[in-house]
């Protein structure tokens, strides 16, 4: 059977024509009931971390009766983003919620989406300042270097002794933020007078040199009273070293770890508390936020101040951030609620 | 006997069988190298710094390098027969994350895991010995081949996920903490399977024919060893050891991922260098590989003691590895020179 060519250009306006309205649609309805079809893009999916704050934004979009999904590359690296972000501005989504794998990479593909109306809302790590409407930030340096002075005071007898930083590495921004403010709290702080802090040790992020790394403070300071690891893998692997040498209870251990990494370790006292944000809630407030930029309750200018369900009330501060609130510390008695 | 007759083919013969000999003796001198190299570093720090010699600290070396040390004994034997086994970190790394998983998710228990891990392993190094022999891929591109294939399983595998402590049984963690008769298992294991494989490459039959391959693949096959079998036998023993290696690294730091392990192999072959064995094949031992271990450990603890910024070891490490060789090169021509000399005359 043959068709004449009209047809299949008939078929090709009349979907052309449908779609049209379909977008149409949505975006003439009012902005107060605008439907919610967020969409978060991770660094990398499959990721543990990630797939907690997603189970935040699912929670808030549930709350808010919107859409939720999760899209992105299978591994963070360099400019993976890109064709995600292209995807989600042709399918016209209305916000994207984004942690940068790379700022600058992705700015330009951000900043067509919000040329088309779409909110972008950073999340765990911020897209360049331009190509963003707001960023929700985890916890603020100070807070978290502050924190870690303060749990591994609280942790060793008296608060009195020698005590180690065990790091990533030696260039990490974040970690050398942390340490920078650990390091002034330690100064300034009369509370802290007894600690002395004798080394700061890299680990490269890696369990093996992290465990030499962790070995090698333990024998160099036999008088060392305490540890402070601000990264995942050298907080487990000093957990480890402390077990294996019998100095467990005897080097007090506290810094940023995830519950899943540390649960043995705070379950047989080896690490008694440790911090790190509530992701769950990050995940949550991002969605919120997107949620009423989308809504056009808030626009994302420094000073405004909204409430976000059951996290309460927050202001956008004069960089367009949302800090998410104090460090989360993880006990023997809430290691249990969070996974991941 | 025949009467030994002074033809130039039959003297250059006695120079060469002069020259293996020589080269053996410096094998032998090499390893008291190292041990005087270790002694007079164990010395210096000492005496800066008491913490440095204690049996808990030697203990600490030891178990520091235990694993490089296993997998540098496979190592040595795939370069003693002139190639080179790139994949032996993703190696470890894969056989790490899929023991560890299997033991997460009740698969298998702690002993079957275990020889999981080990049969692995030997598969993966079965692998790499089919490439290079079969297939007659150089073993440097065809295990830096591999190195990314077997990694990518890993992350294929894992996708995203990591394997914590809480997540393994007890009885397999405390493999790494326990001691048979107050000597750490590890260490024990390690020293286990060196004396093992040092004795078989030394006095089994097998054993020389792999220095025979690697000294003159040409001679070894026109004598009849059967190279490819061989050389295939080594990075199935390679593989397996880093299988062991892979099995015993979850319970020794407790927290495995897809990435466990990375760079392994470039730290495997610095000990097996420093160690003497030569990167072309034919000399070297065991106990040499695993005493360059040994010394790598040691530097890398004794900056720790030395209060030093570790900074400094990498640089430290690049020089020892300089150094060791160019002693071997330097030795080796020397002796070379003289040989052909009295050959010639």
């Amino acid at each position: 059977m043959r068709l004449p060519k009209g047809a299949f250009a008939l078929a090709g306006v009349a979907v052309l024509a449908l779609s049209a309205c379909g977008g149409g649609g949505s975006s003439s309805a009012s902005p107060g009931t605008a439907t919610l079809n967020i969409a978060f893009l991770p660094k990398a999916v499959n990721n543990p971390y990630f797939d907690v704050a997603a189970t935040g934004g699912q929670e808030a979009a549930t709350a808010l009766s919107g859409q939720f999904k999760q899209v992105g590359p299978s591994d963070a690296t360099g400019a993976a983003q890109i064709p995600f972000i292209q995807t989600l501005t042709q399918q016209n989504v209305s916000a994207i919620v984004v942690s940068a794998d790379d700022p600058n990479a992705i700015a330009p593909a951000l900043k067509q989406a919000m040329s088309k109306g779409i909110k972008v809302v950073g999340y765990d790590s911020s897209p360049a300042t331009d190509a963003r409407n707001v960023f929700i930030n985890q916890a603020d340096s100070k807070g978290i270097g502050e924190v870690q002075v303060q749990m591994v005071c609280d942790e060793i007898p008296g608060c009195a002794g020698d005590i180690a930083i065990l790091s990533a590495t030696s260039t990490a921004t974040n970690q050398n933020a942390w340490i920078d403010f650990m390091k002034a709290a330690l100064a300034s702080n009369s509370k802290y007078s007894g600690l002395k802090l004798v080394k700061v040790a890299y680990g490269n992020d890696d369990p093996q040199v992290s465990t030499t790394e962790a070995q090698g403070l333990l024998q160099a300071y036999p008088n060392l009273k305490g540890i402070i690891s601000p990264t995942t893998v050298g907080i487990s692997a000093a957990a480890q070293v402390l077990e294996q040498t019998g100095k467990a209870g005897k080097v007090a251990l506290t810094g940023l770890g995830t519950p899943n990494l540390m649960r043995k370790y705070v379950k047989d006292g080896t690490c008694k508390e440790f911090a790190l944000w509530n992701v769950k809630d990050l995940g949550y407030l991002a969605y919120y936020t997107a949620a009423l930029l989308v809504q056009g309750k808030i626009k994302g200018t420094a000073g405004e101040k909204f409430t976000a369900g059951r996290l309460g009330d927050y202001t956008i501060d004069t960089s367009t951030t949302v800090l998410l609130g104090p460090p989360f510390v993880f006990k023997a008695d809430n290691i249990d609620q969070l996974n991941f | 006997m025949v009467p030994a007759v002074e033809t130039p083919a039959a003297s250059n013969l006695a120079g060469r069988i002069g020259l293996q000999r020589t080269l053996a003796l410096i094998a032998r001198l090499r390893e008291l190298g190292i041990l005087l190299a270790l002694a007079a570093i164990v010395l210096v720090v000492a005496i800066q710094a008491p913490l440095f010699f204690t049996v808990s600290n030697f203990e600490q070396i030891l178990l520091s390098v235990a694993l490089i040390a296993i997998v540098a004994v496979g190592q040595t034997t795939v370069i003693l027969t002139r190639n080179v086994d790139l994949s032996v970190g993703s190696v470890v790394g894969l056989v790490a994350f899929v023991t560890g998983d299997l033991l997460k998710e009740h698969v298998l228990g702690v002993p079957a895991a275990i020889l999981a891990g080990c049969v692995l392993g030997l598969g993966l190094g079965a692998l790499n010995g089919l490439i290079i022999t079969v297939g007659r891929v150089p073993a440097i591109v065809a295990t830096l081949g591999t190195l990314n294939v077997y990694r990518g399983l890993a992350f294929l595998i894992a996708g995203g996920k990591q394997v914590s402590a809480i997540d393994l049984p007890d009885s397999y963690l405390r493999i790494a903490s326990s001691s048979v008769l107050g000597v750490p298992s590890l260490i024990l294991c390690a020293v286990v399977i060196a004396a093992i494989a040092a004795y078989l490459l030394r006095y089994s039959g097998t054993g020389r024919q792999l220095y025979a391959i690697g000294s003159n693949p040409a001679a070894a096959d026109v004598v009849g060893i059967p190279s490819q079998r061989l050389v295939f036998g080594a990075f199935v023993l390679c593989g397996l050891l880093a299988g062991v290696a892979g099995v015993l690294w979850g319970s020794r730091f407790g927290t495995v991922n897809a990435s466990a392990a990375s760079g392994l192999e470039l730290q495997v072959i610095a000990a097996v260098v420093v160690g003497g064995v030569n990167i072309f094949g034919g000399s070297g031992t065991v106990i040499g590989a695993v005493l360059g271990a040994v010394l790598l450990g040691t530097i890398q603890n004794a900056l720790t003691i030395l209060h030093l910024s570790q900074f400094w070891l990498q640089a430290i490490d690049g020089a020892v590895i300089l150094l060791a060789v160019g002693t071997d090169a330097a030795i080796r021509n020397y002796f070379q020179r003289i040989l052909t000399r009295t050959g010639r005359r």
